[in-house]
């Protein structure tokens, strides 16, 4: 893995995505995001006052370091995910898009079917996809097909913090991926997202985990190391998980001293 | 497939207040240990055997809350547009048989209440009217969501049940969501308080959010009036129809209300009083069984507990509301159809939540999508 992610021929030095929701203030969310080290941010488009060119949310993310990763929530299907990118793509001057089509209320699992449908025609109209998806790995084969620039598969339903429960899926996406995978949704702790890392995904998004702490600035500055950590771990290579104990000085080298 | 007339036809209402009185501690603790805890669950978290539990009820509340919803909370108003009824309802203030004065907003005074509320910062607004076709009918609706679609982001209404045509109509024109309260689920109950009136037709009203998930509409509110009847029971058969929506509608949000019974001019006192400790027992059970609906609460409800109530499971709630047509600006002095308990400005709400470490939000969808 090179030491920078780079998605559509840009590179981050920083592995680690954040979310803007569910902060106790826009304070402490900017605070977060600096001390994060994150260089993608996303935002949600209905969060954003498009009639107010000062768009209070976005306040304080105006930094050269950060660029904003808006994202569709709310839509329904591939039309409105559509429209919402060309929205998003006028008022914040980005054509990078995160499509989330999640029209199930109640566990927001991304709809595989309209994503697909989305992503196919943003890619034709110029747009930079990442699509959120669930962790399938056909799915993330079909999205490379059509264009998309990184796929975003989920390790468990968004906010429920319980990590990697997708691991073997996620673990076939990455072998097979040619675009960088990022896990998306669910996880809950730093060991999480050093737990991805580590088999090999790209970088990792996170908010409800940080954003609802007691401490969002240390939590971000924990996840920003469990990141590094687990990148460090597998481009050192981990050493295989065996059932057999494998000593580390062996009982009978003597006899073929 | 059947309706949910039918499957409330199902359910005898003594059968089940009976079955919530006999509820055990035991079963509240396994409701509250259910990795997903269902509606016997849900039945066990309003008995009176849960009342010993209220402190951990809240704590699981107060987490699965903040998980699913963040440090945030939904700010709205509603603008009550008009007070005309043709409905006699024993408990409203707008009722046919009351003598006062009527009023319907013209479009320049609903300019003046928009201006108005545009100003206090919000974006997210209900319309509310009371049940009456001939005044404030689709024609009527339609206009006055194509007036506010410049000011606000979200438009919501509570008004009289329509047609599915109709909400086919307003939906794309702008509006987001519908509250529609059954007021109460007991049939015999429902006619004693609303003999006169389409309001009368208990099963056209109980199956309104079908018609309205027909017609695509993204989020629907629904709730009994607590205190018509006996809270627990209607709460039960409240869970049940949400069940039955969140099955059949999985597209919908939803959304449930709390309004108790509160005094109006000529009104019915409650036929069961609900303490603050049962309606925050009520909330709590809502969210632990429905981690994913809005849980919403009015300005009917006092400034005290309206203060707890955000960190509770609360997730949406109004502020400095006023319950008569142009109340805000065109005509304050009008009767309104209940009374507030909590007065405060919009501006003291606000900080009362940044100081609690709750960012209000204003603005949580996006009108053009």
């Amino acid at each position: 893995m090179n030491t920078k992610l780079t998605i559509a021929g840009k590179s981050f030095r920083s592995r680690l995505l954040i979310g803007t929701g569910k902060f106790s203030s826009s304070q402490v969310m900017q605070e977060t995001v600096l001390a994060s080290e994150s260089q993608l941010v996303t935002v949600a488009l209905k969060r954003v006052d498009l009639k107010n060119e000062q768009h209070s949310i976005l306040q304080g993310l105006d930094h050269d370091q950060i660029s904003l990763l808006p994202n569709t929530s709310g839509v329904r299907n591939a039309e409105e995910a559509v429209f919402a990118a060309q929205l998003a793509r006028e008022a914040l001057g980005t054509n990078w898009v995160k499509v989330e089509i999640h029209p199930d209320a109640k566990y927001l699992l991304p709809d595989p079917i309209e994503t697909l449908k989305a992503c196919e025609k943003l890619v034709k109209l110029g747009f930079v996809v990442m699509p959120y998806i669930h962790a399938d790995p056909v799915l993330c084969k079909r999205l490379e097909d059509v264009g998309a620039q990184c796929v975003m598969p989920l390790g468990a339903p968004i906010g429920t913090n319980k990590g990697l429960k997708t691991l073997d899926f996620l673990e076939i996406i990455i072998q097979q991926s040619t675009v960088p995978v990022i896990v998306d949704a669910g996880i809950g702790s730093p060991s999480h997202a050093c737990q991805a890392m580590e088999i090999g995904a790209d970088a990792v998004l996170v908010n409800t985990a940080i954003a609802i702490s007691k401490n969002p600035i240390q939590m971000a500055k924990a996840f920003k190391i469990a990141v590094e950590a687990g990148t460090m771990a597998y481009n050192a290579k981990l050493a295989k998980t065996t059932n057999t104990p494998q000593a580390s000085s062996p009982l009978t080298h003597f006899l073929y001293e | 497939m059947n309706n949910f007339s039918s499957i409330l036809s199902q359910y005898n209402w003594d059968h089940q207040w009976e079955n919530i009185q006999q509820k055990t501690p035991f079963e509240v603790q396994m409701a509250l240990e259910a990795k997903k805890p269902s509606l016997e669950d849900f039945k066990a978290l309003i008995s009176p055997a849960a009342q010993g539990y209220l402190e951990q009820m809240a704590q699981k509340s107060r987490t699965l809350t903040k998980n699913r919803f963040g440090n945030t909370m939904q700010m709205y108003a509603p603008m009550y547009l008009s007070n005309e009824c043709q409905n006699i309802c024993t408990y409203c203030g707008f009722s046919l048989t009351n003598k006062i004065p009527r009023r319907t907003l013209t479009d320049k005074e609903i300019l003046q209440e928009a201006e108005f509320l545009k100003h206090k910062g919000y974006q997210h607004i209900l319309l509310v009217t009371g049940e009456a076709n001939q005044h404030v009918g689709v024609h009527y609706l339609n206009n006055a969501i194509s007036l506010l679609k410049p000011y606000f982001t979200n438009i919501s209404m509570e008004v009289q049940p329509l047609d599915q045509e109709d909400y086919e109509i307003l939906i794309p024109q702008g509006l987001y969501a519908t509250l529609v309260y059954q007021e109460t689920y007991h049939r015999e109950t429902y006619k004693t308080h609303h003999p006169k009136g389409k309001k009368s037709n208990f099963d056209y009203r109980l199956h309104t959010p079908d018609r309205l998930a027909k017609a695509g509409i993204h989020k629907i509110g629904i709730g009994a009036l607590l205190g018509l009847e006996d809270w627990r029971v209607d709460s039960f058969f409240t869970a049940l129809h949400l069940n039955y929506l969140q099955r059949r509608y999985w597209k919908t949000r939803y959304s449930i209300s709390f309004p108790r019974l509160r005094p109006f001019s000529g009104g019915i006192d409650p036929k069961v009083e609900m303490t603050d400790a049962d309606l925050l027992q009520l909330i709590c059970a809502y969210r632990i069984v429905f981690e994913d609906i809005e849980l919403s609460i009015s300005t009917r409800e006092h400034a005290k507990f309206r203060d707890q109530l955000v960190h509770l499971g609360i997730t949406s709630m109004s502020a400095e509301s006023k319950t008569n047509p142009g109340g805000y600006v065109v005509d304050p002095q009008s009767l309104e159809q209940f009374d507030i308990s909590d007065e405060r400005s919009t501006e003291t709400i606000a900080q009362m939540l940044r100081n609690s470490g709750i960012q209000p939000v204003w603005k949580d969808w996006e009108q053009m999508i």
